[in-house]
C-alpha cells in the first residue's frame, strides 16, 4: 500500500473532522427543546428533607408561578403538607360491598391531575371469580356492567407498607415513609432509575413516560408539593392517600366517590376511629402478607 | 523528568495516535461513529419527547437498556478470566495477551454506563446519585452498590492498563507493587460487580422469577462463558490485524474454561427450570411464559428457544474435540455462546420477570425502534474504546512507541 501523500492526508482529516462534528451537532439538536425546560434553580435544588422554610417557600413559588402560567390558572395553589401530630394514617376495603363501578379510580384520575390522554389513576380494580382469591383468575379490563354474577371486586392501591421494598431500593432517597405512614415521593429528586416501580409488589407505583398533559380547565388547583401537583416527565409517582385533603382534616377522594361505602379511613392511634372499629371487629387481612412489606390497606369481608 | 511534564506528553502522544490508522482503521471507526451517532440522536429525542419513545410500560418498566446493561456487566466481569490463569496460575503464555481482557472490561463498563444513563428519566439529575454530593442511599439500596462496584471496577482496570501502558512507554520496566495488588483486587471486582447485579434483582421479593438464590451464580457463570468467548474471537482478530502475538495456549485455556462454564450455565438454567415447572403455581407462571407463552402471549417465545439452541449447540462444538481443533468451528461455538447468553440473560432474564404483572395482568414488551437505536449507539460506543485503547496499547507494550526514539 502507497503512503498518500501527507497534505492530502491532513486535508482528509480536516474533512473528516468538520463532516463529524457537522453529524454530531445534528444528532444533538433535539436536546435545545430539552434544555429550554432546565434551569439552574431547578437543578441545584436540594432533597425536599434539606430545605429550610424560605428554600421550601422559594421552591413551592416557584412551581406555584410555573404552574398558573402554563394552566393560565391564578387559582393554582401549591402548598406543602405535613403530618400532623398523633396521626397515622390507615385504610381498609369492604370487599362484600364494592361493586367494581370505579369511581374510586376515576376520582383519583380527576383528584390527582393524571395525565388525560393514558387516563391514569393509582387504583386498579380486580375482577376476581367468587369462591377464589387468584388473581390471575382476576382481571382489570372488564366492560360488562357491575357487578357481573360469580364475580367479586378487590380495588389495589399504594399500601403504603412499613417495610416498604420502593423505598429500600430508591438508590437517591427521593422518596421515603412520612410519620403518619404516608411513602412520598420528591418529584424534584427522582432520578427516573424506576427500580421503586420493579421493587413494588402491588403494581403502585406509576412512571411519567412523558409529561402529564390536562386541559386547563380540568385542572385541580388545590395542590400538594409531595402529592397531586402536575408531575414533571421522567419521574416515578404514587398514592399518597390524598395527603393535600387527608392532611387538611379531609377524606381521599376515592373514598368521597365510593357510592356503597366500601371505604373506611382514618387515624389508627385514634381508638374512636372508624379504621380502628373496622380493624378491631372484622377478619382483616393484608394482600401477600407473605411477602413481609407490613401494609397500611386493609381488606375484609362482611359476610 | 518529572511526570508532571512526560505524563501529559502521553496522553498527547496516545490522542493522537489513536486518530492515525490504516484505511481500514478508518472505515471501522467512521462505521462505529455513524451508529453512536444515530443512537445518541434517538437519545436526543428521547429527552425530549419522554421515554414515551421506548415501548416500556408501567407494566414493563424495564426492557432493553438493563437487559443489555445485566450482560454488559457480564462481558466486563468475563475478563477476568484471563486475568485468573495468567496472575493465580501464573500462565506465562496468557501473560503476554491479559491486557486485551483488562481493556475489554474498561470498554463493557463504559457501555454499562452507558446503558444506566440512557434508562434513566432525569439523567439531568445525575448528580443525586454521587456520593457526598446528593443523598446516596448506601448501603440500603443494591444500586449504590452497583455504582460503587462498577465505577471501582473502571477506575482499578484503568488504573492497571494505564500504569503498564506509561511505564512501558517511559522505557521502564513496570514495578510489581505498583500493579500486582490491583490485579489481585480486580479478580475479586470482578465477581463483585455480577454479584451485586443479580442481587439488583434477586433481592425483590414481589417478582419470584427473579427472587431466586441462583440468580449470582447463574450470572457468574454466564459471564464467564461469554467473556472468554468474546476474548477467543478477538484474539484472532488482533493477531491478524495487531500484529499481536498470540500462540495456541491463550486460545487452548479460554476453550477450557468455556467447556466448563457453558455446562455450569446451562446447568443451573436447567435446576432453575425444574423448581419452576415441577412445583408449579404462580411462581412458575412468568417461566410458563418465556418457554411457552401464556394465554396467548408468545412474544419471547422464539427468542429464548433460540438461546437454548445456541447454548447447546455451542455445547456440543466445544466438548467434540475434533470440532474445536478447527479454528473455524471454536469460533462457531464462541459467537452461538455469545448470542444465546446475550438472549437469555438480556431480554431472556429482564422482561419475564414483569409478565405477569405483580397484580398478574399481562403486558408484553417488544422494544421500539428508538431502543434498538440508542442501544446500537451505546454497544458502537464500546467498540469505539475498546478499539482505541487495543490500537493504542498493543505498539507501546511491544516497545515501537516510546517517549525517546520516535518522532513525536
Amino acid at each position: 500500500m502507497t503512503t498518500p501523500n501527507p497534505s492530502r492526508r491532513v486535508a482528509l482529516k480536516v474533512l473528516g473532522a468538520t463532516l463529524g462534528a457537522g453529524a454530531f451537532a445534528r444528532a444533538v439538536a433535539p436536546l435545545t427543546e430539552w434544555t429550554k425546560e432546565l434551569s439552574l434553580d431547578a437543578f441545584l435544588q436540594k432533597n425536599y428533607r434539606e430545605l429550610d422554610r424560605t428554600e421550601l417557600d422559594a421552591v413551592l413559588a416557584r412551581h406555584q408561578q410555573a404552574a398558573r402560567e402554563k394552566y393560565q390558572r391564578d387559582d393554582i395553589v401549591i402548598e406543602d403538607y405535613r403530618p400532623q401530630e398523633g396521626v397515622e394514617f390507615g385504610y381498609a376495603l369492604n370487599l362484600s360491598v364494592c361493586i367494581g363501578c370505579r369511581r374510586c379510580a376515576e376520582a383519583c384520575h380527576e383528584e390527582n391531575n393524571h395525565d388525560r390522554r393514558t387516563h391514569q389513576s393509582y387504583i386498579r380494580v380486580l375482577e376476581m371469580e367468587q369462591g377464589s382469591f387468584d388473581m390471575s383468575a382476576g382481571r382489570v379490563d372488564y366492560e360488562h356492567a357491575v357487578p357481573a354474577p360469580g364475580k367479586y371486586y378487590m380495588p389495589v392501591q399504594c399500601q403504603q407498607c412499613d417495610n416498604a421494598p420502593c423505598v429500600k431500593v430508591c438508590p437517591v432517597q427521593a422518596t421515603w415513609k412520612e410519620r403518619d405512614g404516608i411513602v412520598v415521593v420528591d418529584y424534584d429528586w427522582c432520578i427516573g432509575c424506576r427500580y421503586c416501580e420493579a421493587a413494588c409488589p402491588y403494581h403502585a407505583r406509576r412512571f411519567n413516560w412523558s409529561a402529564p398533559e390536562i386541559p386547563s380547565e380540568e385542572i385541580n388547583p388545590n395542590q400538594g408539593y409531595l402529592s397531586n401537583r402536575v408531575r414533571p416527565a421522567g419521574v416515578v409517582e404514587k398514592c399518597t392517600f390524598c395527603l393535600h385533603r387527608t392532611r387538611a382534616g379531609r377524606l381521599p377522594a376515592c373514598l368521597e366517590a365510593c357510592p356503597t361505602g366500601a371505604r373506611v379511613f382514618g387515624n389508627l392511634l385514634d381508638p374512636n376511629s372508624d379504621i380502628r372499629r373496622v380493624l378491631e371487629n372484622k377478619r382483616v387481612f393484608v394482600l401477600k402478607e407473605e411477602l413481609g412489606t407490613r401494609p397500611r390497606f386493609f381488606y375484609f369481608f362482611d359476610k | 523528568m518529572s511526570h508532571a511534564i512526560t505524563y501529559p506528553r502521553f496522553l498527547w502522544r496516545m490522542m493522537r495516535r489513536s486518530f492515525d490508522g490504516s484505511w481500514r482503521f478508518y472505515s471501522w471507526m467512521i462505521f462505529l461513529t455513524a451508529v453512536a451517532l444515530v443512537g445518541l440522536n434517538a437519545w436526543a429525542h428521547q429527552l425530549t419527547l419522554g421515554m414515551a419513545t421506548t415501548n416500556m410500560t408501567d407494566h414493563v418498566s424495564w426492557g432493553l437498556y438493563i437487559a443489555n446493561f445485566t450482560f454488559g456487566v457480564g462481558l466486563a466481569a468475563g475478563a477476568v478470566m484471563m486475568v485468573i490463569p495468567a496472575y493465580l496460575y501464573d500462565d506465562h503464555a496468557m501473560h503476554d495477551v491479559v491486557i486485551v481482557g483488562e481493556l475489554l472490561a474498561i470498554a463493557a463498563i463504559i457501555a454499562c454506563l452507558g446503558f444506566i444513563t440512557a434508562d434513566l428519566g432525569r439523567p439531568d439529575r445525575f448528580w443525586h446519585i454521587l456520593p457526598g454530593l446528593g443523598r446516596f442511599n448506601w448501603p440500603i439500596s443494591m444500586l449504590t452498590w452497583d455504582v460503587l462496584v462498577l465505577n471501582g471496577y473502571l477506575l482499578i482496570n484503568l488504573h492497571i492498563t494505564g500504569y503498564l501502558v506509561y511505564t512501558r512507554f517511559l522505557g521502564k520496566k513496570p514495578r510489581r507493587r505498583w500493579y500486582l495488588p490491583f490485579v489481585f483486587l480486580s479478580i475479586f471486582w470482578a465477581l463483585s460487580i455480577h454479584t451485586v447485579t443479580a442481587f439488583l434483582y434477586n433481592g425483590l421479593g414481589g417478582r419470584p422469577f427473579w427472587n431466586s438464590a441462583l440468580l449470582p451464580p447463574r450470572f457468574l457463570a454466564s459471564a464467564f462463558v461469554t467473556g472468554p468467548a468474546f476474548v477467543i474471537l478477538l484474539l484472532q482478530i488482533l493477531r491478524r490485524l495487531a500484529r499481536l502475538e498470540v500462540g495456541e495456549g491463550p486460545l487452548q485455556t479460554l476453550t477450557n474454561v468455556m467447556r466448563v462454564t457453558v455446562v455450569l450455565n446451562l446447568f443451573m438454567l436447567g435446576s432453575e427450570l425444574f423448581t419452576a415447572f415441577y412445583t408449579g403455581g404462580h411462581h412458575a407462571t412468568s417461566a410458563t411464559y418465556l418457554f411457552f407463552g401464556l394465554h396467548g402471549h408468545t412474544a419471547l417465545v422464539p427468542w429464548i428457544w433460540s438461546a437454548i439452541a445456541l447454548n447447546v449447540g455451542s455445547l456440543g462444538l466445544l466438548l467434540a474435540h475434533r470440532f474445536t481443533s478447527h479454528t473455524r468451528w471454536l469460533n462457531a461455538a464462541c459467537v452461538a455462546a455469545f448470542a444465546g447468553v446475550w438472549i437469555e440473560k438480556g431480554m431472556g432474564l429482564i422482561v419475564p420477570g414483569f409478565i405477569p404483572s405483580t397484580l398478574h395482568e399481562i403486558v408484553e414488551y417488544q422494544p421500539s425502534l428508538s431502543e434498538w437505536k440508542v442501544t446500537a449507539g451505546v454497544w458502537a460506543l464500546g467498540a469505539m474504546v475498546l478499539t482505541v485503547a487495543v490500537k493504542v496499547a498493543l505498539p507501546v507494550l511491544r516497545g515501537e512507541v516510546r517517549l525517546e526514539g520516535e518522532a513525536p
